[in-house]
């Protein structure tokens, strides 16, 4: 076992999918980094005709919307959008599940049973609608979004995390730690994490899937931010068009489809290298 | 008059990524009605993977019987279809499984579940079954039988389940009961209850028992024959008294000897070495690693069986010369 | 029977808490929210008197401390209270319950699709596992697990609705259509199949994968082979012993996402114009409709409180192992 990276991408490696998944994403990225290259200009700027095909002007190859605006353009900026927001909303998330999590299994008791029911209360609420409510309350600004997202989105993170350390609290190492008089808060963070961190790591991959997800329904609705391009507001104007030029709905759709297609992938490739105990369930 | 059940040269291979296991090798035995025969061994050594074999339960992949005959009557079970296996399985040979703590249905009562093995193979209103399945409670001598019957298995005790799995394979009486270690997960009383409770069921029922175990203590009081098997194959059969006066080959002398007996103050002994793997057979004796009397001829040449006097089987060439030493007949 | 009620009874204890906590945080959301119930009142009414709007303010205690006012809109939830929406001029709850059964048709068929669907797909793949219909099985189901559900349903109007025309585009009625109680059950029928099944299809390559690894794990256990040992076929073996222990998971899933799904007819429901509450409150955020948003976000969460324990208790019916501690 010489080199980590090395071993982390051989046994990687041994999942097809997850290296095919790789490589969408791979592309995906290429496109946000690319997009101020290829298409300088803002994307939501009005270029050409509206409604152009694709394939049927050189200019623009995956044509224009109902406004005429360039539909590759949109795309290429739309996939860094997507990607920050589904990020930084997984950190977000993550942040959170793992800080509740944590407490709750670390301490168990009353300060369990609080957390736990605080937990129930983001569990029940219809995620979405909650969203709606407090985007439109703070107003459509990105970072409302990001933080909205990541608010809905951290329940699976705490209680995965919580789990972990109920099992890990009782174990030698830990009661080593707390014999030779660590205070909590150096036991959770340099003894327990550590060790609960691999499928906390996998977790979050997959979180960022949904956080997409997500904001795809929200761009959709026109309820994201108006001044950014995103692959679900360009679904959402598209829709008006599905008669006469479905293709509009159809190419941004297909950009979310393939990008949640290899984040859950790669979460799963994840999966089988850093849970491999797990991997034959 | 033939045999019960006859078992000739059976050879189950199970075929992993690392290599074939040779799990059971040329393994032949005949079972006679209103009898016990213990197959003993360490873990490992074939005996479960032999009762799967009978039942037609060997998980495939990775497992395969390669060869061999299982005569029940005079049909030979290895050439019957799944369908016509089915009609056997839990109605002609019946089989009790080790754990009885995970091996029932924990989502169906207990009642339900004997019902289920007598309405499989009898022709007989769910009422009728009912009532045969309490008859059969209170035959496994469980207290209570038609309040028990409603329970879920995660209410009974390990030695309860046990008995309500006695009772799901007694459901419609088997000419053969296959029983893998029935007392080997539970407390050493209700080992005891148990195996009277199996000996007793033997004489009313009149079936012929499998008793599989890797403990010749519990061998003692209630088989009648006893085969040894080591790495896949039979190394020594005998009936049960000759196996503690005097076993013949050295492998069943080690087990003798690693077993506690009331009276003996001197240390178990243990048999040196580990079970060979099954993957990489040396053309000799698999023994031989492990043997005290070991020869030159035992690491080249697989000893055949030997029938000594008109009773017992030994495969080992230390054991021939020991016998014919003492002017016994030795045919092989 | 007594096992169920404590069980009911203590879930319902359970929730109190739960619901409060969600009370507490709506109730937060709206003193968030820019202006006042009063400012929504005055620009929907047109009233500009500040006297007038103090007036009101005063009578709708908007001008005591903060925590009053949240014992207020405690009080005036627990009596069915959820405010009043100006624009549709009637209270909240009104509006909400009108708008209800439409929700709940498209809900309930979504969900019987998805399970019926990702059940059936889940055993398939198990019994055939690593044949071509597993694989097929597992590819479908990713592909609906990362697509987005909005689009979908915007495929399926486009293939269906535009190049075929089998399916109507949208909407819950055809206006003046047939009004016979039979003609009536078909056109609803034909429009709840394309979004009952762009809000189903997500969940139900969830069920499909979860119900499989279940169905493999279970077929692996012990008493499968007892099972088998009793000479019953394997079609019985699957379907009786495996899959009543293989649901359990799968019935723990669907409670979790009740409240997901719930909110996904959001979406689903403005693609297709289905009158329900997820059209309802999607209008409401945009003319900022704050007291009908919050109504909605509340009475969805209670839903899925409600549905929530009648999920426990047929997990407490598959699953007699659970006791009472």
């Amino acid at each position: 076992m010489a080199n980590p990276v090395t071993e982390f991408w051989r046994r990687y490696r041994r999942n097809g999918a997850a290296v095919v998944g790789l490589a969408i994403l791979c592309v995906v990225v290429a496109m946000a980094l690319s997009a101020p290259v290829f298409f300088p200009t803002n994307p939501l700027r009005l270029v050409g005709p509206a409604e152009l095909w694709p394939l049927t002007d050189a200019r623009f190859p995956l044509g224009t919307d109902s406004l005429g605006r360039d539909i590759a353009a949109q795309l290429a900026h739309g996939a860094g959008t997507t990607l920050i927001i589904g990020l930084v909303a997984s950190l977000v998330a993550t942040t959170i599940g793992v800080g509740i999590g944590a407490a709750a299994g670390y301490y168990g008791g009353l300060v369990d049973d609080v957390l736990m029911r605080f937990t129930e209360i983001f569990q029940t609420i219809p995620n979405l609608i909650f969203l709606l409510a407090l985007v439109a309350v703070l107003g459509p600004k990105i970072e409302h979004v990001v933080i909205g997202i990541g608010l809905i989105s951290w329940t699976s993170v705490a209680r995965l995390v919580r789990a972990e350390f109920m099992t890990l609290r009782e174990r030698e190492f830990v009661l080593a730690s707390r014999a030779m008089g660590m205070s909590d808060l150096r036991i959770i963070v340099t003894q327990i994490l550590p060790n609960a961190i691999p499928p906390v790591i996998v977790l979050a991959s997959l979180i960022v899937a949904g956080a997409v997800l997500f904001e795809s329904a929200l761009a959709f609705l026109g309820l994201s931010d108006p001044n950014i391009a995103s692959w679900g507001g360009l679904i959402g104007e598209g829709r008006l068009l599905i008669r006469t030029s479905w293709y509009v709905c159809a190419l941004p759709g297909l950009a979310i489809l393939l990008t949640v297609l290899a984040l859950n992938l790669i979460g799963d490739g994840l999966n089988d290298v850093l849970n491999p105990m797990l991997k034959n369930r | 008059m033939s045999p019960l059940l006859q078992v000739c040269d059976l050879t189950t291979h199970l075929f992993t990524v690392e290599g074939v296991v040779k799990a059971v090798e040329g393994l032949s035995f005949d079972l006679d009605a209103d009898e016990t025969l213990a197959l003993v061994g360490e873990s490992g050594c074939g005996k479960s993977m032999t009762a799967l074999s009978l039942m037609g339960l060997v998980p495939d992949p990775p497992g395969r019987i390669v060869g061999g005959q299982v005569l029940l009557g005079d049909r030979d079970l290895l050439q019957l279809s799944e369908h016509e296996m089915q009609k056997i399985r839990g109605n002609e040979i019946a089989m009790v499984f080790q754990e009885p703590m995970t091996s029932l249905n924990p989502v169906f009562t207990v009642g339900d579940q004997i019902v289920e093995s007598v309405l499989t193979h009898r022709q007989v209103s769910r009422r009728q079954a009912r009532e045969r399945a309490v008859e059969l409670l209170d035959l496994v001598r469980i207290p209570d039988p038609r309040g028990r019957f409603d329970d879920y298995p995660h209410r009974l005790s390990g030695g309860m389940r046990q008995r309500v799995m006695i009772a799901m394979a007694l459901a419609c009486d088997p000419d053969v009961l296959i029983a893998d270690e029935p007392t080997t997960a539970l407390d050493v009383t209700i080992q005891a209850q148990v195996l009277d409770l199996l000996g007793e069921l033997q004489g009313e029922f009149g079936m012929g028992v499998i008793l599989i175990t890797h403990d010749l203590g519990v061998v003692a009081g209630i088989a009648d024959r006893v085969v040894v098997m080591y790495a896949g194959r039979k190394v020594e059969e005998a009936p049960v008294d000759d196996i503690f006066a005097s076993p013949l080959h050295p492998y069943t002398q080690g087990l003798l000897g690693s077993m506690p007996r009331p009276g003996l103050e001197e240390r178990l002994r243990e048999i040196p070495g580990v079970i060979p793997s099954l993957i990489d057979m040396t053309p000799g004796c698999s023994f031989a690693p492990r043997c005290a009397k070991a020869m030159a001829r035992c690491r080249e040449e697989q000893p055949d069986h030997a029938t000594i006097g008109d009773a017992r089987v030994v495969a080992c060439f230390a054991a021939e010369e020991e016998v014919a030493g003492r002017g016994l007949a030795v045919d092989t | 029977m007594n096992r169920t009620f404590l069980a009911v009874r203590r879930r319902l204890l359970q929730a109190v808490p739960v619901v409060f906590g969600i009370v507490a945080i709506i109730f937060l959301l709206l003193n968030l929210s820019p202006g006042d119930l009063v400012d929504v009142m005055a620009a929907e009414e047109q009233i500009s008197d500040p006297q007038v709007l103090e007036q009101i303010r005063a009578e709708y205690g908007l001008d005591k401390p903060i925590y009053v006012q949240l014992a207020n809109y405690v009080w005036n939830i627990v009596h069915l209270d959820l405010g009043y929406s100006f624009r549709h001029s009637q209270p909240v709850w009104d509006v909400i319950v009108e708008r209800l059964p439409a929700t709940l048709i498209l809900m309930s068929v979504s969900m019987a699709l998805a399970l019926f669907i990702g059940g059936l797909a889940g055993v398939v793949a198990s019994i055939k596992v690593n044949t071509l219909y597993d694989n097929l099985i597992s590819v479908v189901a990713i592909i609906f697990f990362a697509a987005p559900s909005f689009w979908i349903g915007l495929m399926m109007m486009v293939l269906f609705s535009v190049k075929l025309g089998l399916l109507p585009v949208s909407g819950m009625y055809t206006i003046g259509g047939d009004y016979s109680l039979a003609g009536e059950i078909w056109d609803v029928t034909r429009h709840l199949v394309m979004p009952s099944f762009a809000l189903g299809l997500f969940y139900a390559a969830i069920y499909a994968r979860v119900m499989r690894a279940s169905m493999l794990e279970v077929s692996g256990l012990d008493f499968i082979r007892t099972a088998r040992a009793k000479g019953l076929g394997e079609k019985r073996v699957a379907f009786k012993h495996i899959l009543r222990n293989a649901l359990l998971p799968v019935v723990t899933l669907f409670g979790l996402q009740l409240g997901t799904m719930l909110a996904g007819s959001v979406v689903i429901e403005s693609v297709f114009s289905w009158p329900g509450i997820g059209t309802l409150v999607f209008e409401a955020v945009l003319t900022r409709n704050f007291p009908l948003v919050m109504g909605v976000l509340l009475f969805g969460s209670i839903l899925v409180v409600i549905a929530n324990l009648a999920v426990d208790l047929v997990y407490m019916r598959l699953d007699p192992r659970i006791e009472l501690r």
